[in-house]
């Protein structure tokens, strides 16, 4: 089948092919596999360009406007490339009477940003999300596979100062690393 | 009480090594599962839990041992589920139980999946929840190399499956059939029951949904016995429950203690009060769905769900928020209604618009420009919501609503009468 969308091929690892193909196998349908698969993409490019519906399309026989469905109804799942920092920091009650809105007030001072904006350079964004199931470590902000919690003014300045050198700190829910060294 | 009293589902929390294989077994870890294995037929094990009247702790509180019996005995394929989405404004309790105890959690997983003849079980986890699912995984993959899981296990002729499947953040996929269609690689919109997924679930198959705590208790009941699981808690309200506690208070995080405990006791010597400076107002002690109760009234109850259902609210997760003095409620509750109005899976008119007037008329109040016909329209436009849709995402919206207006209606009428900055008019206070 033609696929307009298709301008540049997907470039997936072999590990995320192996992955994809494992993932098919232990699914009991193909549908069923295709929630896992978007992951697996995600997770190496960052995001689902239209090649990747594609490839998702012919590899799981499932129909376009359920990979689109998905897309669209999960707002983890991301169809456009995000900046390279995503913050995304909690707004939800027990944060808020915690302190959050102090927290997020203070982010967008330090960006130069509102919340739901990028800068300009693609290096941050900042989002306001719901509730992230770390309420009695709040205020919080989710970045990538990690949490960081209990957040003060300074250890936002600390985190930002890390990330504008490309340092990613150690988040407190990053504990296990050390552990399982 | 002693913080040491009960320690049956939180023994490794906190500790940094709980959540290795090899610590879990030489503290007793997979023995559960041995005895079961090699001396009881599933439906032993289905009594054993029926008669320690463990009930399940992701909100609803139905009794376990009861849900599985509701299997038909003839069906070819059955799939169990445990339900980790944990996505309830104020609960973080299974994140611990996967963060400390991930094999306790496998266990009652591979126990509880035994007793409904399951072969394939999936642990969804939300998908926010990145670090926890590598955690998760590492620990499943433990157990398949230690013959937990897999063909034949430990050589009992038992078959059994696990995948642990990430979700993508939808608060919605927590209810029972907006998780099992999730997995089908549909959007995650619930289903009308019945059927009841324990008939007909996942691929048209009988499936068990339970919450992670539900799960992990089930090696120790195993273990003690039933008979040890009722010895805490009160008749109707066996066992112990965690406890996430958010808010200014002294100490927050996750407590397990029996169930039925007095508030007062717990709030004194595991919550140690508030923080200097602050002052308790209100709480809501069952994640964010549950009506919200003042101080007063909490210091009166008792933590177990007939007493709690008695004082009109409902132990729900166990997600307490403990709110201060200086929270202003319409503030809280505008934060509310935008959650469950950004989660409404759109299926239903009455919780997809319902949500989005409550949130609307909020706003409205938030930024001065109220009429005092707000407040009745504000329950008017509750009343249209509750009991009348597919899942209870409309009622958990409906139950803060209303009891925050019932409770603390003098803070909203205070928004008609000034805008943000208290003592200066609303638009309807100068006659706009
Ligand atoms: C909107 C909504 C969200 C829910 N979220 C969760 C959740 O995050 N975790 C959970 O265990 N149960 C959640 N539930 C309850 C489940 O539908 C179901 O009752 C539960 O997982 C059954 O397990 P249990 O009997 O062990 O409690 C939710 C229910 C509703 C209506
Ligand atoms: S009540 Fe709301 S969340 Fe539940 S099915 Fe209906 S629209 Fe979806």
């Amino acid at each position: 089948m033609d696929h307009p969308e298709t301008a540049t091929p997907l470039e997936l690892s072999e590990q995320s092919r192996q992955r994809i193909a494992d993932i098919i196998d232990r699914y009991p349908t193909g549908q069923s596999a295709l929630m896992p698969c978007i992951w697996v993409i995600q997770e190496e490019i960052g995001w689902i360009p239209p090649a990747a519906i594609d490839h998702l399309v012919d590899t799981l026989g499932v129909t376009r406007a359920r990979v689109h469905e998905l897309l669209t109804f999960y707002t983890m799942f991301r169809t456009e490339k995000p900046a390279q920092y995503v913050l995304e920091v909690c707004q939800n009650i027990s944060c808020h009477v915690l302190g959050a809105r102090e927290i997020i007030a203070h982010l967008e001072k330090r960006l130069g940003i509102r919340i739901g904006e990028a800068t300009p350079d693609g290096k941050f964004a900042l989002h306001g999300v719901e509730c992230l199931g770390a309420c009695g470590h709040g205020p919080m902000l989710q970045l990538g596979k990690h949490f960081y919690e209990y957040l003060t003014p300074e250890k936002v300045d600390d985190l930002l100062e890390n990330l504008r050198k490309d340092v990613v700190p150690r988040a407190d829910t990053d504990r296990h690393l050390e552990e399982d060294a | 009480m002693s913080r040491e009293e009960c320690k049956i589902l939180s023994a490794r929390f906190g500790r940094p090594d709980g959540h290795r294989l090899k610590v879990y077994e030489a503290e007793g870890g997979y023995q559960a599962l041995r005895q079961v294995l090699g001396e009881r037929q599933p439906d032993e094990v289905i009594e054993a839990v029926k008669e320690s009247g463990l009930r399940g702790r992701g909100g609803a509180g139905f009794p376990t041992g009861v849900k599985w019996g509701f299997v038909p005995k003839d069906a070819d394929q059955v799939y169990f589920f445990v339900n980790a989405d944990e996505s309830e404004p104020g609960t973080f309790k299974d994140r611990y139980l996967m963060d400390y105890d991930p094999h306790q959690m496998i266990e009652g997983t591979i126990i509880s999946s035994y007793a409904v003849r399951a072969n394939l079980a999936f642990i969804y986890i939300r998908g926010e929840f990145g670090w926890l699912i590598d955690r998760v995984q590492k620990a499943v993959d433990e157990a398949y190399a230690a013959g937990y899981l897999g063909k034949d296990i430990l050589g009992r002729g038992y078959d059994l499956d696990m995948i642990v499947h990430k979700g993508a953040g939808a608060y919605i996929c927590g209810e029972e059939t907006g998780l099992i269609n999730s997995v089908t690689g549909t959007k995650g919109q619930p289903s009308i029951k019945p059927p009841f997924p324990a008939v007909s679930g996942f691929l048209g198959k009988p499936t068990i949904v339970n919450n992670v705590e539900t799960v992990a208790a089930v090696p120790w009941i195993m273990i003690h016995g039933a008979e040890a699981y009722r010895a805490h808690g009160t008749e109707k309200s066996a066992g112990t429950k965690l406890w996430s506690v958010s808010g200014p208070v002294k100490n927050q995080g996750v407590f397990e203690v029996p169930l039925g405990i007095p508030f007062a006791d717990f709030y004194r010597d595991h919550l140690g009060g508030m923080r200097d400076g602050e002052e308790f107002k209100a709480c809501i002690v069952g994640g964010s769905s549950v009506p919200v109760l003042t101080a007063d009234e909490m210091m009166g109850c008792n933590l177990d769900y007939e007493s709690l259902q008695e004082a009109g609210t409902m132990l729900g997760s166990g997600g307490m928020i403990m709110i201060p003095k200086s929270a202003d409620m319409v503030e809280l509750i505008k934060v509310l209604m935008h959650f469950y109005w950004d989660e409404s899976c759109g299926q239903c008119t009455p919780c997809r618009e319902g949500t989005g007037w409550l949130h609307r008329l909020i706003g409205k109040l938030l930024k001065g420009e109220g009429v005092p016909d707000d407040l009745d329209l504000l329950d008017k436009v509750c009343e249209g919501m509750g009991g009348l849709t597919i899942c209870p995402l409309a009622d958990a919206a409906v139950m803060p609503m209303q009891s925050f207006l019932q409770r603390f209606r003098a803070e909203f009428e205070a928004r008609i009468h000034e805008t943000a900055t208290p003592g200066s008019p609303s638009r309807w206070a100068r006659g706009e």
